[in-house]
């Protein structure tokens, strides 16, 4: 298929409609609206369901109502939003359920703006809500590998009956590249869900629920869920870029990882040995292969679009056996190449402090 | 031999966990045998709430999904916005649905959502210990209206089936009660009536129906009966609000 120029947001909703996504539940929030715009006119035609809900907090659980009920599903929406829909999460990740979650994050905290930012990082990997759970946490850097994600997403969430989020920011929602589509996934091809509530037409009632009041069954539940956590550690995802000789590695996801792949070559240039890691798959998050692309390094350093959340996964990640440093913007700035560079140039002349 | 009594097919054989003189087990049993007698039970999809009533999932026997808190009007629209064909209800208690649930419920009927949602008002919280319900009538003593509901300060109850009534959406909504046989009858009636909407592909559907706390209340289970004839009922009136008819009007 030839590529198209497209919008972040709309080509998102046309990787789900390609995934087999059929039902969305959403309410408007900036810089995520022209998703919910473009299934508004997309579902209909290929006989799916749109519905704008009174609150995130409906959406979200209509989505609940719709993934136990056997059905490709998603939401999206952007930090405030995501916040109110964090009570639905919680009871999916409980209840094991599969669903697509989408967070064009913008600055916050509380209002915040709606400017791109980064700042949902913890939120987004460390669960969001209350008890131990995990979201499988993808991170694109381009409209490309967000379209390249959706498909995966989708499949991540039915393989491991958990939601799955997909972390952009209102850079890559709002910006345009040229993309290629997948061929729309046969709904055949689509995994049978006999847990799924649709009618208990010739077999035992199902029941779609995180109640366990008896504390060892819950105990039992929270060991299962975290085998499967750790299950997830094959699906790592990342790049690793310029990183072999790496003296100085860059680390960042999405946005920000492409303006430290710039700074890394501007760096290059001026003869000084830096890498870029972009982990992609924030959850699981892919250690071994961080500690491979730092293996030579002096110096590493954080580019994020937030007061410092990364950073601190990267130093926990790495065992603090490698000085890791932080730069970010916050509240919608955006850190430029220019300066990324000279905090490299400042580490490779030997200043900085861990 | 003729059998004349016996358990309905939508129930299972586990023992409720509610106390002596709630009705819940009434309404439970309300809904089940019309859900048989409609002949859907392996077409149906129930939502239980949180609340007295979370653990419904253990004693009716079919498809169940249990909500948060208040969510279980979206939690069924998004299960019959899967399965269109399929019959799919909300059991909601006071607290859930007129409280922390109003936004869901009015959305779903205003929506006109095509599912049934059976409401269960006793006017308090059961299952966390006997606080003020929005439906808790003005000087009527709780956990957290001591000295009796104060309407300066603490408001006054929500009628909620005239509520839900105004709302075009709404297709039938109507109030019972289940403290004698004859309203008990009535009831039943009124529920099937609302399953029969969806059946029908008729819109959103509500029973109100009044029930008993006799423990948070702290009465006799006879008592408690008396307790919402008397006092419930002159501010609760029974009654279809609204139908699909009086919609097309």
């Amino acid at each position: 298929m030839a590529k198209v120029l497209m919008k972040g947001n709309e080509a998102l909703g046309e990787a789900a409609i390609r995934a087999g996504c059929r039902y969305f539940f959403g309410y408007p929030i900036t810089p995520q609206n022209e998703l919910p715009h473009y299934l508004a006119k997309r579902m209909p035609e290929v006989g799916g369901v749109f519905l704008q809900a009174e609150s995130e907090v409906a959406a979200i659980n209509m989505v609940y109502g719709a993934a136990g009920a056997g059905a490709r599903v998603m939401t999206s929406s952007s930090g405030p939003g995501i916040s109110l829909k964090v009570e639905g999460m919680t009871y999916i990740a409980g209840a094991e359920l599969p669903c697509v979650i989408v967070n064009m994050q913008r600055g916050g905290p509380g209002l915040g703006s709606i400017q791109p930012a980064q700042s949902d990082y913890f939120q987004a990997v460390k669960g969001g809500g209350h008890g131990d759970y995990k979201l499988i946490v993808l991170a694109p850097a381009t409209i490309q590998e967000m379209v390249d994600l959706m498909g995966k997403a989708f499949d991540l969430a039915d393989e491991y009956r958990n939601p799955v989020m997909i972390l952009g920011d209102g850079i890559l929602g709002q910006m345009m590249e040229a993309v290629e589509f997948p061929e729309e996934e046969a709904p055949a091809k689509l995994p049978e869900k006999p847990w799924a509530t649709t009618g208990a037409k010739g077999r035992k009632s199902n029941l779609i629920n995180s109640l366990y009041l008896e504390a060892k069954a819950l105990e039992d539940h929270n060991h299962h869920l975290q085998a499967k956590y750790n299950s997830m550690a094959k699906e790592t995802l990342s790049e690793s870029y310029k990183t072999e000789d790496a003296e100085i590695v860059l680390v960042g996801y999405g946005s920000s990882a492409r303006i430290a792949k710039a700074a890394v070559d501007q760096a290059r240039n001026l003869g000084i040995k830096a890498g870029l890691f972009r982990p992609i798959t924030l959850f699981p998050f892919p250690k071994k292969e961080l500690q491979e692309a730092c293996k030579n390094a002096k110096n590493v350093l954080t580019v994020e679009m937030s007061m410092g959340q990364l950073v601190e996964d990267i130093r926990y990640n790495l065992e603090f056996k490698v000085p890791v440093h932080f730069y970010g913007r916050a509240g919608g700035m955006i850190p430029t190449t220019r300066a990324v560079l000279e905090e490299v140039k400042r580490l490779a002349e030997g200043g900085g402090k861990a | 031999m003729i059998t004349v009594f016996e358990r309905p097919k939508s129930m299972t054989t586990t023992r409720t966990h509610y106390c002596p003189g709630c009705t819940h087990g009434i309404i439970h049993r309300l809904v089940a045998e019309v859900i048989d007698e409609l002949g859907v039970q392996e077409e149906t999809i129930g939502v239980s709430p949180v609340g007295c009533s979370v653990l419904a999932y253990n004693y009716f026997d079919f498809d169940m999904h249990q909500a948060a808190h208040g969510r279980a009007p979206a939690v069924a629209t998004g299960i019959k916005r899967v399965h269109p064909d399929k019959v799919v209800f909300t059991y909601q208690g006071d607290g859930d649905l007129a409280s922390i649930g109003a936004a869901e419920i009015v959305h779903a009927a205003a929506r006109s959502e095509k599912i049934t949602t059976i409401f269960v008002n006793n006017a308090i919280y059961g299952m966390t210990g006997g606080q003020m319900a929005p439906t808790t009538l003005v000087g009527q003593e709780s956990m957290t209206s001591p000295k009796g509901r104060d309407a300066n300060t603490q408001g006054y109850p929500i009628r909620v089936a005239e509520m839900l009534a105004t709302l075009e959406g709404a297709s039938y909504v109507a109030r019972v009660s289940v403290h004698n046989p004859q309203e008990v009858a009535k009831a039943k009636k009124a529920i099937k009536t609302a399953f029969e909407y969806q059946l029908a592909g008729k819109g959103f559907a509500l029973v109100e129906v009044l029930s008993t706390c006799p423990t948070n209340w702290g009465y006799t289970p006879k008592e408690a009966c008396k307790w919402l004839e008397e006092n419930m009922i002159p501010y609760y009136p029974l009654g279809v609000k609204k139908t699909r008819e009086e919609v097309q009007g």
